[in-house]
């Protein structure tokens, strides 16, 4: 008993934030899921019942597979735990089909992929020193820390409720991190490397690795004052860092390069036939600028500058993805946002 | 207190809990014809609103008493009044007369919840927050890890029909142990007055404000107090329920209504003495109907005596909690026509001893909520089940080491085990034959709950699982029955003159 004791006291707080958290996470298996689930069920399908070759053609469901390579082996990995839950829902024509079983089997397999996400915060709290905080628990870095990623309820909401797998990407990243914090370049490249291939989104914080990598660690000496030396470039580390990328990619996308679906793999990745702005507004600059032509339009059309039947009705607010044309401000292309980004992103740089 | 943002973090834990569990489903849903307490709570919303006070609780064309009838006090009708305005508010065909039997939607069902939800918030958890606050001789963090673990008790949270009465019942005891004797008899009258069922408390009442009389002198202060208390009780009474004082067939139907005579001793499988003793002999068979009546009353009284006498006697604070938990588990055991539910009463009163005895305390709720397996797997709510009570035990486990404390002292059995020893001097394994039973109990738990979710019963013996859990809690209520007994008798003086020689 006394053992139980020191088991279940020791004062182990990590542990019962990380059980506290799933146990939440469990209780919110009967909320309001969104249509990703759906997407999420079809892509169970797609990959349990069709050949490879046809994971990236097939569009019974509206719902195609956008995501790398890795993530469908994700999928297809899962759909094998599936088949013992519900085999409906492996059928690529059951659209919307989420029998209770169905929703018992998608919302665990959020909660237990979430441990590497518990695992990834784990290694970043190692590398915080909280030496010179106070004794109180929550005054420690580690702990604040901890509560702010474990029970992060933008998280908790966009996976648990709305349903998506971000748990497990953002620990594969964390993970990166703290490989990268822990001076184990190679592993956090390898990290980030396979978490591209799960998730192309986050190639938005691509840049700041391939930097901080390049600058960390292929100079691997620093002048007495902390800047650059030059001379001490290393071609072996960029050369193994690019091997790195290149292997994973190389497992990625190598079946359907055989294959030859890159184009098809490419175009479903990055669909600019979608348009500049999602159905649901991001609150970005190009948020800002819709706003500012769809002003200036009423402006326009009040004053008798514009003519009316030269203007779609309700063109972007209408809450549907397509492709649109600005009234009053140039229309914005693909090329565009790349370049302002680019520019954007090399001022930070540049500024250091 | 300093540690208002803790308290706050462990309320809104609490309320987010209550909140996530009442998103499955309800009790009835999607059952015609009779369907569940939820349509009986909306039934009586339907009936408050449309019907006169007078023919609220007879039967009539209008009123059918056989459909989910009036049996609660007035005050009971008082709220369903009010929730039926606000309801009217929002849709009044939730609560036309007639056209809206069964009607189940999920406005409605938010609707429900919310009212379940602001009756926590506003009589319920303030009550639990208040009590911690008042603890003696605790550190600051005991008291906000104590009203965790009492806001994460699963009973009360998946069995959510509102808690007025148990709300009002701890101000009631909140208002005594703090000496605001009125206030604390009026909120305890309108507990009563709210849910029958609270008179299981009624006598611990009784005896500790008697006792309190007496120990300021009869001739004295004490009738004083004794007068303004009676005045208090008789006040609140008539309050509530004067439209129905009117006439004396309006009293005697109500009084019909509430304390249903005609019903048998026991109704379902309940884990009481009668429905245990029922799987040997049928008692309900055999017995005649008044004979069982006499029986029932008779044990009832036999078993609570003693602690009652003691508190009239000797009325502390302590005393006056421990009672509580004597008595509502002796009316629990022995008395007519109990319901599953009833073990809420028990428990409530157990919440409040948590810190003093953690570790038998965490065992009771644990075995209360297992008694009511077979109502909640019929709710469907054995994910929430599970989750909730493993939350609650790790809550408990950590805030009060309670595997670190089974000493003899710790459990308040040491004057008790010193008195067996003058006749037994071998009688030194009591905590360790406690920590065993402990073992064996959560083992036996986890083995029932297991076969009753996932095998099913033989043929000829369709109920022999919640027969068996019922048998199984029973046992496990005549020990702790036997135990709160112990202590309360045992706790003597000698124990506080030791304290103030040290």
């Amino acid at each position: 008993m006394a053992a139980l004791g020191i088991a279940m006291g020791g004062g182990n707080w990590f542990s019962a934030l990380a059980l506290g958290v799933t146990l939440l996470k469990c209780l919110l298996i009967p909320t309001y899921h969104s249509t990703d689930f759906e997407v999420h069920r079809n892509w169970l399908a797609i990959t349990h019942s069709l050949p490879v070759s046809q994971w990236y053609y097939e569009a019974t469901s509206e719902w195609t597979l956008d995501y790398p390579p890795f993530f469908a082996w994700f999928e297809y990995a899962l759909s094998h735990v599936a088949k013992y839950f519900d085999q409906e829902m492996l059928n690529v024509r059951n659209l919307n089909y989420s029998s209770s079983r169905t929703l018992l089997f998608q919302r665990f397999s959020v909660i237990f992929t979430d441990a590497l996400f518990v695992y990834a915060v784990h290694e970043c709290c190692k590398c915080i020193d909280g030496k010179k905080a106070g004794k109180e628990l929550t005054e420690k870095p580690k702990f604040i820390l901890s509560v702010l990623l474990l029970w992060n309820f933008g998280l908790l909401i966009v996976d648990h409720i709305h349903f998506q797998y971000n748990g497990f990407l953002f620990g594969l990243m964390l993970l990166s991190i703290a490989r990268l914090f822990q001076k184990r370049h190679m592993e956090g490249a390898f990290l980030f490397a396979v978490l591209l291939h799960f998730k192309h989104i986050y190639l938005y914080v691509a840049p700041a690795y391939g930097v901080y990598l390049l600058r960390s660690y292929c100079f691997t000496a620093n002048k007495p004052d902390g800047s650059i030396r030059w001379n001490s470039f290393s071609f072996v580390r960029v050369i193994s860092l690019g091997l790195i990328v290149f292997l994973v990619s190389a497992l990625s996308l190598g079946p359907f390069l055989a294959l030859n679906q890159l184009p098809q793999v490419l175009s479903r990745l990055f669909p600019f036939k979608r348009g500049l702005c999602h159905a649901y507004w991001a609150p970005n600059f190009w948020a800002l600028y819709n706003a500012l032509d769809k002003v200036l339009s009423i402006i326009g059309l009040e004053l008798k500058l514009l003519d009316p039947n030269k203007i779609p009705k309700a063109s972007m607010t209408s809450g549907l993805v397509q492709q649109f044309q600005h009234t009053v401000l140039p229309s914005v292309t693909p090329l565009a946002t790349l370049i302002c980004t680019l520019i954007a992103i090399l001022k930070r740089k540049t500024s250091f | 207190m300093e540690k208002w943002h803790l308290m706050t973090i462990v309320v809104l834990i609490g309320l987010t809990v209550r909140w996530t569990v009442s998103l499955n489903s309800y009790s009835g849903a999607g059952k015609p014809p009779m369907f569940g307490d939820y349509e009986a709570q909306r039934h009586w919303q339907e009936i408050t609103f449309n019907l006169p006070i007078k023919q609220w609780y007879f039967n009539s064309s209008d009123n059918n008493l056989q459909y989910w009838g009036l049996d609660y006090p007035p005050l009971t009708a008082y709220h369903s009044l009010l929730c039926a305005y606000v309801a009217k508010f929002i849709n009044p065909d939730w609560i036309a007369l007639h056209t809206s039997r069964g009607y189940e939607s999920q406005a409605h069902k938010l609707f429900m919840r919310t009212t379940v939800l602001i009756a926590d918030l506003l009589i319920y958890i303030p009550a639990v927050v208040l009590y911690c606050c008042c603890l003696k001789e605790i550190s600051t963090k005991k008291k906000v890890a104590n009203a965790l673990c009492i806001l994460l008790y699963p009973g009360l949270i998946l069995i959510d029909y509102g808690h007025f009465h148990l709300g009002f019942a701890l101000w009631g005891v909140l208002g005594v142990s703090c000496d605001w004797d009125l206030l604390g008899s009026l909120a305890f009258c309108l507990a009563i007055n709210y849910k029958q069922m609270e008179l299981y408390h009624s006598l611990p009442f009784f005896c500790f404000l008697l006792g309190k009389c007496f120990k300021k002198g009869l001739k004295g202060k004490g009738f004083v107090l004794l007068i303004k208390l009676a005045c208090t009780v008789v006040a609140s009474f008539i309050l509530c329920w004067l439209p129905f004082c009117t006439e004396r067939e309006q009293t005697l139907q109500v009084l019909r209504r509430l304390f249903p005579v005609d019903r048998g001793l026991f109704e379902d499988k309940v884990a009481n003495i009668w429905c245990s003793f029922s799987i040997f002999l049928k008692i309900k068979e055999i017995l005649p109907h008044h004979f069982q009546i006499i029986i029932s009353f008779c044990f009832t009284f036999l078993s609570l005596l003693p602690a009652c006498v003691k508190l009239t006697l000797q009325p502390s604070s302590k005393g006056f909690r421990f009672t509580l938990v004597s008595c509502a588990l002796s009316f629990f055991l022995f008395s007519f026509q109990v319901h599953e539910k009833s073990i809420l009463l028990v428990s409530l009163p157990v919440c409040l001893v948590l810190s003093e005895i953690p570790f038998m305390s965490t065992w009771f709720l644990l075995v209360s909520t297992f008694s009511m397996l077979p109502l909640l797997l019929k709710d469907e709510l054995l994910m929430p089940l599970v989750v909730t009570t493993i939350a609650f035990f790790i809550a408990c486990a950590t805030s009060f080491s309670i595997f670190e404390k089974t000493s003899e002292e710790e459990l308040q059995l040491k004057s008790f085990s010193l008195s067996v020893r003058k006749y037994l001097p071998c009688f030194t394994f009591l905590s360790r034959i406690i920590q065993y039973l402990f073992l064996i109990s959560v083992i036996t738990m986890v083995l029932l709950t297991l076969i009753t979710v996932t095998l099913d019963p033989p043929q000829k013996l369709p109920d022999l699982f919640s027969v068996l859990v019922c048998f199984v809690s029973c046992l496990h209520f005549l020990f702790f029955l036997v135990y709160f007994n112990i202590i309360i008798m045992w706790d003597s003086k000698s124990g506080r003159n030791q304290k103030k020689i040290n």
